[in-house]
């Protein structure tokens, strides 16, 4: 069976301006630039990348939470990108976010009920005493229960709120979430609880997950594929298993062997990167990576690489381009 | 290893807060010592006390609303505790220096990192004006800085957050201290960034003799720099031993949970095995074992008698019911 395409980015772009001064020219940032990738229906598709790679911006993008530049992205088949704003507002009933700061994503002044029903309430949905229920099923769900549905977000620990986060998007039954670091803020014992929540969820309710993360090795136990981005661009992708086993891209390689070791015995060979990520406003020419890059060639330096699929995974890498293997 | 000298001995240490909910035990009666040039790492989740012990040590608690309540903190032979504002000034910075996990909020934004690199020079040795800003150069050299010349007059907000760390490092290496105090050094960087600051502490550690506190709740940092761990929780060690016993042959329920919720000590996609709960607020600790709630091995005893920490040959644990005692892993290895 070949699985059905959900999602499907296509050189999505988004460029901010930045103004220098009065006389000078706008300088711009290319925070997405030119990515292209395509989300599988019931899959979870990784974004990994360091901070400033833009795998946010991707994911707020998609949502239109922040209007691209241009670029098309596909909805299960209907291109969502010029949708006018009441429309994009009724199709999020599909599309759901789980954001990063469970401390800052909820508000407080409103109850866990308030919270959890106004999603079905912006979108029209069941009686009001049936959103009540609905609430109260959901809390279940995630593993809270119907004593907290009039608590304030306060009065939860972080685990407990990233949970209600997950709640409030998982109640509108959506068919993607993307889910913006989710864990990150918490602690490890707690991470592991709310990444089983994740994957049940997606398992009862058929979800298909963009899941943004820093955290590789989260990424390897949650994601089917995963995409890895470096300055706005997306420089490889391919199935977590094979990313994992043998990453094409130099910047991958540098990226995975940079993880810190499991056991005090184990012995790792470190591709240590040197210096800093480059400045977004002021890319390096050709390739984005290459002042860091251990591979690069001459042509790496003028020309940007093209995007080649080398065995299962897709990579942009002179190396790997034809005339050069 | 053993023969070394200790640097620092930590004694029932017990550190108090005063809130409006009343008195919060934040650390409430720690042991430890740390011998001339071992890295000990201090492991556990926010609110279990290992920024408050660090804290501690320097003399640093937030006072009046935390202090000292009773124990004892012997460095190179004195009593920390007893040793009033004006002499803790000459130990830290010189004999104790500390790394913050914050390197954007713990530079100064108006002075210029020359400035705030030849402070402790000034405070602690006799050098000149000239003498301090080249031994200020061949420090940030020394930890990797390019164009050191330049960056010795530029802000710090000119500089990224790796290369703050670095400018931190080399702040907290100048005066040589014989124990460096680095409280989640890493935590704020991204994984590239973080692959170097440990090369350089690594590269650092194996030319002085220096002693390093590292305080973490990343195990995989943990595996990569320390000596001995030490695992806390809501103010307590729970478990200490030499770094390959804590991760072959954990002891404590509390220690066994922390390594297999690691994502890598699973199979992939399968259901991660997690602690139950989340760690209890300082004033909800129950009389017995802190732990029992979240424990699925607990029993009435662990709910009624707080546990004492026992030792078993080099490892040290404080549980009724530790699950694999080393005389066992001596057999087996």
């Amino acid at each position: 069976m070949l699985p059905e395409p959900l999602l499907e980015i296509k050189q999505l772009k988004k460029y901010y301006e930045i103004k220098k001064g009065w006389f000078q020219p706008m300088q711009q940032v290319r925070a997405v630039d030119d990515v292209t990738f395509t989300v599988y229906k019931g899959e979870t598709f990784g974004l990994v990348g360091e901070s400033g790679c833009g795998k946010s911006t991707t994911g707020r993008a998609i949502l239109r939470l922040q209007e691209h530049t241009s670029g098309e992205i596909r909805f299960a088949g209907r291109d969502i990108s010029g949708l006018p704003y009441t429309e994009m507002r009724q199709l999020r009933r599909k599309m759901q976010m789980v954001f990063q700061d469970p401390y800052a994503s909820l508000n407080p002044k409103k109850t866990i009920l308030q919270i959890l029903t106004e999603p079905l309430r912006v979108h029209g949905l069941y009686a009001p005493e049936e959103r009540v229920q609905k609430a109260i099923e959901m809390l279940e769900i995630v593993g809270l229960s119907e004593y907290h549905l009039h608590s304030y977000p306060h009065e939860f620990s972080g685990g407990q709120r990233q949970r209600i986060g997950i709640a409030r998007a998982v109640i509108l039954q959506p068919e993607l979430i993307i889910a913006d670091e989710p864990v990150s803020a918490l602690d490890v014992s707690i991470q592991s609880q709310v990444i089983n929540l994740l994957l049940q969820l997606q398992r009862d309710f058929h979800l298909t997950y963009i899941f943004i993360s820093h955290d590789l090795g989260v990424v390897r136990h949650m994601t089917d594929r995963v995409g890895v981005m470096y300055l706005g661009k997306l420089v490889e992708q391919a199935k977590t298993e094979e990313l994992f086993r043998s990453p094409k891209h130099p910047y991958t390689r540098a990226l995975l062997s940079a993880v810190p070791i499991r056991h005090p015995d184990e012995k790792k060979e470190r591709v240590v990167l040197k210096g800093d990520v480059p400045s977004p406003l002021n890319p390096p020419e050709g390739c984005h990576f290459h002042p860091r890059c251990p591979d690069c060639m001459q042509i790496c330096k003028t020309e940007k690489p093209p995007v080649v699929e080398v065995g299962d995974h897709v990579v942009a890498c002179h190396l790997y381009a034809t005339e050069n293997r | 290893m053993r023969e070394r000298a200790p640097i620092l001995e930590v004694r029932q240490l017990k550190t108090h807060i005063k809130t409006a909910n009343g008195i919060v035990k934040a650390v409430d009666g720690v042991d430890f010592t740390i011998y001339e040039g071992e890295t000990v790492g201090i492991v556990g989740e926010s609110g279990c006390g290992k920024s408050m012990t660090s804290l501690s040590v320097m003399g640093l608690l937030p006072k009046p609303m935390a202090y000292i309540e009773s124990g004892h903190i012997h460095f190179a032979g004195r009593d920390l505790t007893q040793l009033s504002e004006k002499e803790m000034r000459k130990l830290r910075g010189n004999d104790i220096s500390m790394i913050f996990q914050e390197p954007m909020t713990s530079l100064n934004p108006v002075f210029t990192i020359g400035q705030q690199l030849s402070e402790p020079l000034k405070q602690h040795t006799r050098l000149n004006k000239k003498e301090i800003r080249n031994a200020v150069i061949s420090m940030l050299q020394s930890v990797g800085i390019p164009r050191a010349e330049q960056i010795i007059d530029e802000y710090p907000h000119q500089l990224s957050g790796g290369m703050r760390q670095r400018v931190m490092i080399s702040l907290a290496m100048l005066c040589q201290p014989k124990l460096l105090i680095a409280d989640e050094p890493t935590t704020a960087l991204d994984v590239t960034i973080q692959a170097q600051i440990l090369e350089l502490m690594k590269a650092i550690k194996a030319t002085t003799n220096m002693a390093m506190m590292l305080i973490t709740h990343d195990l995989g940092v943990v595996a990569e720099m320390c000596d001995r761990v030490m695992v806390m929780y809501a103010g307590q060690v729970v478990e200490s031993a030499d770094v390959r016993t804590i991760f072959n042959r954990p002891t404590h329920p509390y220690t066994q949970g922390l390594l297999a919720s690691m994502p890598t000590a699973n199979e992939r996609k399968g259901e991660l095995s997690s602690i139950p709960g989340s760690v209890p607020r300082p004033d909800e600790i129950p009389p017995g074992c802190a732990f029992a709630p979240r424990c699925s091995i607990a029993t009435d005893r662990c709910r009624q008698e707080r546990p004492v920490l026992q030792a078993y040959e080099n490892q040290w644990t404080r549980c009724w019911h530790p699950i694999s005692k080393p005389s066992e892993v001596t057999h087996a290895t």
